[in-house]
Formats: structure tokens, C-alpha cells, sequence
């Protein structure tokens, strides 16, 4: 599989740390939601270093969007979410990964459960199943530790009736919030889950510990192990 | 200007030499599992080694841990791109429990609780450069990390370290396993960055 580069053309910021990066690029093969690339940095001297993002919208064209969030002291998320200038290339490798992945042929309803940045390759799946026909449900639970947490606000709340999109606070809720905040718990999956089909896949992604904790509980829950899919981080 | 990102310097180049290309050192030890983790007591636990011909021979976890262990100190290659040097296992080596199977087989299958698969050529578990591990720096694995036992075979990238290990089938066509089947390359040597099919 080739390196690519591709050239940054817009950077948003989601939260205070985090960043979407739009690249152009040239013969792009298109991707499904929920995969990744490695993206490349040179230095001048030669070095070297790569490591993962995950594709944050669905294929579409010539572009892709990473989502990035920095990692205090690391040694690529700091470059890339504030340093790389805007016209200037990376190589990428991609898309990776036919696991943790959504068809969009699918039927069964869809649970997702994110953990921090870890919304980013299901945000992907959001979207994707925004663009489709499809009568199936999409349900997420994202948890974050305070309203300033949130990535894709715009993407979430895409009015979409088939959409159903819960914010849980894992510190510091919004003034009006109803749930005291704290780590999810089955009390937040037994609604979500009761609305699934047997074969309903539930994405999960996160941080290791949120991951664990979230796949226990489903299993706990009779859930079918075979139908999660995970990804972890950190 | 070179506008292959402009700016990056990245950090101190030691440890080239024991870094398989395109990886990078961390002192982390991230989870990577398509699933969620099962959970196996070791009460449970057992090992098969399953022939070409259907000829099983099962350990349990008191069978295993009476065989002769060994201290493993081996660096480990993620195809994530993560490296981990020096890496400290207890553990037995397959060449143990191969010793006395005939098989005319040159291919195998290892399988995991929870489903999991991985494939490789027959020789690359053998001469102590395989092990079923049950301790990771000195405490009992963790079911994140593949507890309570997993394959170790350092030398190809750890994908192929099933975690919750359960069996080993030695088959005479090579089969692929789980990552194998969608994407990653058969036999996944670090060194010669096989990463992807086609690599």
C-alpha cells in the first residue's frame, strides 16, 4: 500500500485541544466510516515518525478529515493540531482496517459508545448513515468530562429523526443537566440497549479503561460478545 | 521551503537499531482487541493442540504451569506502529507441547476464547521462539493484555500473540486467521514492515 501526501487545506478547532484537519487527496480510493491512516512526518535531517488517526467523515471524493486530539508532551498530535501550516503536505497510508467498520447495507439498528476523541470514527459512521436511505436507527452515547468536551456539535445535531445522539458528563455537566455526572453506567446502556436487535452491532471507542468498562457491562447485559466491535487508545 | 511538513523534528534517534521500521518506542503498554475482553478463569482454562489428522492432546492450567517455565525478556512490534523494549515474561515454550505430536503439518491456527484467530508457519513456533505466557512483569497477565494466558511470539508483529488463548490447530494449507482474513499480511514480519497484504 503507497504513501500519499496530501496537503492540508482547512483546520477547525472542536474543543480547546482538539482539532479536524481537512486534506486534499489526489487519487484518493475512498474509505469506509470507521477506518483509519497512518499519517507520516519527515524532518528535515530524514527522521521519520507515523502514527494513526482515524477518518472522521465518509468517503467524499479527493478529501478526507482527520480528527486529532493533542497528547500533552507527543510527539505528532501537538505538531499536527497547531504547527503543520495550511498548505503543506503529509504523507498518508489508507485507509486501514475492515473490522471496526459500518456498511452502509447493514439494517440492524446501531448502538455507538465514545469516549472522548474516541467519537471520532463513529462520528464517520453518523454521518455516513445520515447520507443513506436507510430506515435502521443510529443510537450514541458519547461521554465527555465537561461541555467544552464535545467535538462535531454541528454533526450531532443533524436533526436527523433516525438519530439519537446522548451526552453524558463525566465531571461537569451543563447547568441544566438531569443526569449527575459520573462514568457511564448500566443505567445509561439498559435504554439504549433495549431498543437493539439481537444482531445489532455497538461500536465502542475510547480510552482502554472506558472500553473495558462499557464491553463489561454490555456482556453483563447478555449482549452477544460477537456483535461488539472495539477500539481502544492510550 | 520543503513543504513535506516544514517545521517537525521529531525526537533523539536512539534505539535505531532495535526499532523495526516505521515504528516508534513507548513505555505504554496499549490494548488492541476487536472485542470485548473475555473473561476466563483459569480453573476453566485449557490448551489443545488439535493435528492435521484430529488427534487432540489438552492441557489444563495445572498441566501447564507444572511443565518447565522460562523467563522471556523480549522487545514486542504493534502493527499500530508502537515498539516495547525488553518486555518481561514467565512462560512455557511450544516447543513443549509439540515435542511429541506427529504431524507432517507445516502451517498453524491458533484460536482464543472469545473467537479470535491467527495463523502462521509451523517452524516460527518452534526453538524456543514461542511461548504460552501466563506472567507480564512479574503479575499475573491481565485479561486486557490476554489473561489469564496468551501466545507470545515476539518475532512477528503481536497480532499474532493471541491473547486468551485456547488452542492450536497444525493444519497442512495455510488458513488465515482473523486479521488475516480482512486486510493484514500472512505473516506479519516487523522487519520487513509486512503490515498490510501485499506489503
Amino acid at each position: 500500500m503507497p504513501w500519499r501526501r496530501v496537503r492540508l487545506v482547512e483546520r477547525r478547532s472542536q474543543t480547546p485541544s482538539a482539532r479536524s484537519l481537512v486534506f486534499a487527496a489526489p487519487g484518493w480510493p475512498g474509505h469506509l466510516p470507521g477506518q483509519h491512516v497512518d499519517v507520516r512526518l519527515t524532518a528535515d535531517d530524514g527522521y521519520r515518525a507515523v502514527r494513526s488517526y482515524s477518518l472522521a467523515a465518509p468517503a467524499d471524493g479527493e478529501s478526507i478529515e482527520l480528527g486529532v486530539q493533542t497528547v500533552p508532551g507527543g510527539e505528532v498530535s501537538p505538531y499536527l493540531a497547531d504547527d503543520l501550516p495550511l498548505g503543506a503536505d503529509v504523507e498518508v497510508r489508507g485507509p486501514l482496517g475492515n473490522w471496526f467498520v459500518w456498511r452502509t447495507e447493514q439494517p440492524a439498528p446501531v448502538l455507538l459508545v465514545a469516549g472522548g476523541s474516541g467519537v471520532v470514527p463513529l462520528a464517520a459512521m453518523i454521518r455516513a448513515h445520515h447520507r443513506t436511505q436507510s430506515r435502521s436507527t443510529f443510537q450514541l452515547l458519547y461521554s465527555v468530562r465537561t461541555p467544552d468536551d464535545v467535538w462535531y456539535r454541528d454533526h450531532l445535531a443533524d436533526g436527523d429523526p433516525r438519530h439519537d445522539v446522548r451526552i453524558l458528563y463525566t465531571r461537569q455537566g451543563p447547568p441544566a443537566g438531569t443526569r449527575a455526572p459520573g462514568r457511564v453506567g448500566r443505567s445509561d446502556l439498559d435504554g439504549p440497549a433495549s431498543r437493539l436487535q439481537p444482531a445489532s452491532p455497538v461500536y465502542v471507542c475510547g480510552p482502554t479503561g472506558f472500553v473495558e468498562a462499557v464491553g463489561d457491562l454490555l456482556t453483563d447485559m447478555g449482549r452477544d460478545p460477537a456483535t461488539i466491535r472495539t477500539e481502544r487508545f492510550g | 521551503m520543503n513543504s513535506l511538513s516544514p517545521g517537525f523534528r521529531g525526537r533523539r534517534r536512539s534505539l535505531a537499531e532495535r526499532l523495526p521500521p516505521g515504528q516508534y518506542p513507548t513505555e505504554s503498554f496499549p490494548v488492541l482487541s476487536a472485542g470485548p475482553t473475555p473473561r476466563v478463569s483459569t480453573e476453566d482454562w485449557t490448551f489443545t493442540v488439535t493435528t492435521e489428522r484430529g488427534d487432540t492432546r489438552t492441557w489444563t492450567w495445572e498441566q501447564m504451569t507444572a511443565l518447565p517455565q522460562q523467563g522471556i525478556v523480549q522487545d514486542i512490534h504493534c502493527v499500530t506502529r508502537w515498539s516495547k523494549f525488553d518486555t518481561r515474561w514467565r512462560g512455557v515454550p511450544l516447543d513443549a507441547f509439540l515435542e511429541d505430536v506427529a504431524t507432517e503439518a507445516g502451517f498453524a491456527v491458533v484460536s482464543s476464547y472469545g473467537g479470535y484467530t491467527s495463523n502462521m508457519p509451523l517452524e516460527d513456533l518452534l526453538d524456543g521462539r514461542a511461548w504460552i505466557v501466563h506472567t507480564y512483569e512479574g503479575y499475573p497477565l491481565s485479561p486486557e493484555h490476554g489473561g489469564p494466558a496468551r501466545l507470545l511470539v515476539p518475532h512477528l508483529y503481536l497480532w499474532k500473540s493471541a491473547k486468551w488463548v485456547r488452542g492450536l490447530r497444525l493444519v497442512i494449507e495455510d488458513e488465515p486467521g482473523f486479521w488475516e482474513s480482512i486486510g493484514y499480511h500472512d505473516y506479519g514480519d516487523p522487519w520487513r514492515e509486512q503490515r498490510t497484504w501485499g506489503d
